[in-house]
């Protein structure tokens, strides 16, 4: 936990952040343009007020949420299966570094093709995760210390607890490391994914809409909103992972 | 008549680097057996070999079956994140762990982890960790580097209570001395 001077520091910098944006709000006179921080604020305020702007959050958070944890799955179950075999590296690496290295958007556009556009936004997300927790974890697997696992063998340790005593310990670092980063690769891409498919009741429908409608202040609103959200899970994850470390 | 692990016509290479060419023996388990010659010329490749880490290239190994080794590795080979009591109730129970700890004067450092360790007591910690395991034969690879003399003489005491015969590379007559009554193997 931040001391009180932390606290105090982290007040400060957030002042300074808005004190810069209502000073180029009030450079660019023109709300359209450039809402200030208190139109912002007080819109999102209005929007908490409404039980329908819960409801979408809570839909985004679960499309989100569900398409970044069957990715930490997948990708640790392939991180498994390619560290363990050559071949299966061989073979399925090619598909990883096309999942890299492809725009985003062009994942989006045909998933529209194939799913409905409710799923979309999970498969999206689902699809910025698995590489970069596979990549991670398979690295993490193979750099573990060889040396500890000839020792756990020769002391006759069963394969679970050379797992459980020396790969997962070994790998835990990296690997938490990765499910960090991808949280927010994920909830980027999510609700990028939400703003071509259009889910009615979605954070990304709204957005596109307050665009649409060229509601300045609305659209501000609802990415503020994002970020809370994106900083908030984050914030989770990591006290999360901290209690997974100690009980490690 | 005594007991020997036996081998024959082992050899083992890396690349095209001959380690053991052709190498029998008896290996006489008689009590403790040290294993002598220079560095480098396959001793530790030896260990492996029998304690079934290395598959040879040609020749065989007879003595080694059913038999449970315990080994200190020529490294300490500790878990990190484990502390040394958790590192040795790994491959033991709790209450043999801190036997074991307090017997070579470790009892107030169960709680550390190996990072926090001086490189004698975590040579210690590995040794605490084969005792405990409750081997019925000893591979000790330079069991006391790092340890001064009189956490060597303690070393060997404990080594030697357990009771069972033991196998020992090590460079040092001295140490080979803290045992007691030996055999000698040369290697290569």
């Amino acid at each position: 936990m931040p001391s009180k001077r932390g606290w105090i520091q982290k007040a400060l910098i957030a002042l300074i952040y808005i004190a810069v944006w209502e000073a180029a709000s009030l450079l660019v006179g023109k709300e359209l343009l450039l809402p200030s921080p208190h139109a912002t604020l007080l819109r999102l305020a209005a929007l908490l007020t409404q039980g329908e702007s819960w409801l979408y959050a809570g839909l985004t958070l679960l499309r989100i949420m569900s398409g970044y944890l069957l990715g930490v799955v997948a990708g640790v179950l392939l991180a498994v299966l390619t560290a363990r075999s050559r071949f299966a590296e061989a073979l399925l690496s090619p598909l990883r570094s096309i999942v890299k290295a492809s725009p985003v958007t062009s994942f989006i556009l045909l998933a529209l093709l194939w799913l409905s556009s409710n799923v979309v936004p999970l498969f999206i997300s689902f699809l910025m995760v698995v590489p970069m927790v596979w990549a991670a974890t398979a690295e993490a697997i193979v750099q573990t210390d060889v040396r500890l696992v000839e020792m756990g063998r020769v002391f006759g340790l069963s394969n679970w607890r050379i797992v459980k005593k020396i790969y997962v310990p070994s790998v835990l670092p990296q690997f938490l490391a990765a499910c960090t980063t991808s949280l927010g690769f994920a909830w980027k891409s999510g609700v990028a994914a939400e703003i071509i498919a259009l889910p009615t009741r979605s954070i990304g429908y709204r957005l596109y809409e307050s665009k649409l409608r060229i509601e300045t202040v609305d659209l501000f609103a609802w990415t503020l909103l994002i970020v809370a959200l994106s900083m908030l899970l984050e914030w989770l994850l990591i006290k999360g992972m901290r209690r997974i470390r100690r009980d490690a | 008549m005594r007991e020997t692990i036996s081998v024959k016509h082992l050899s083992k290479a890396y690349g095209d680097h001959d380690v053991l060419h052709d190498f029998s023996a008896e290996i006489p388990l008689c009590g403790v057996t040290v294993l002598r010659g220079a560095s480098g010329i396959g001793k530790t490749t030896l260990f492996r070999l029998l304690l079934g880490l290395e598959r040879p290239d040609a020749g065989e190994i007879r003595g080694m079956d059913g038999r449970k080794p315990a080994v200190v590795f020529q490294e300490d080979r500790l878990l990190p994140w484990a502390t040394a009591l958790e590192n040795v109730s790994l491959i033991s129970g709790e209450e043999t762990a801190i036997l074991e700890l307090s017997r070579l004067g470790l009892g107030e450092n169960m709680r550390q982890l190996p990072k926090e360790l001086s490189g004698g007591m975590k040579r210690r910690v590995a040794i605490a960790r084969a005792l405990a395991y409750g081997g019925d034969i000893l591979f000790l690879d330079e069991p006391f580097t790092g340890l001064d003399e009189d956490n060597k003489r303690a070393a060997a005491r404990a080594l030697a209570a357990a009771g069972v015969p033991i196998l020992v590379i090590t460079h040092d007559d001295a140490e080979a001395e803290l045992f007691g009554a030996y055999c000698e193997l040369s290697v290569g």
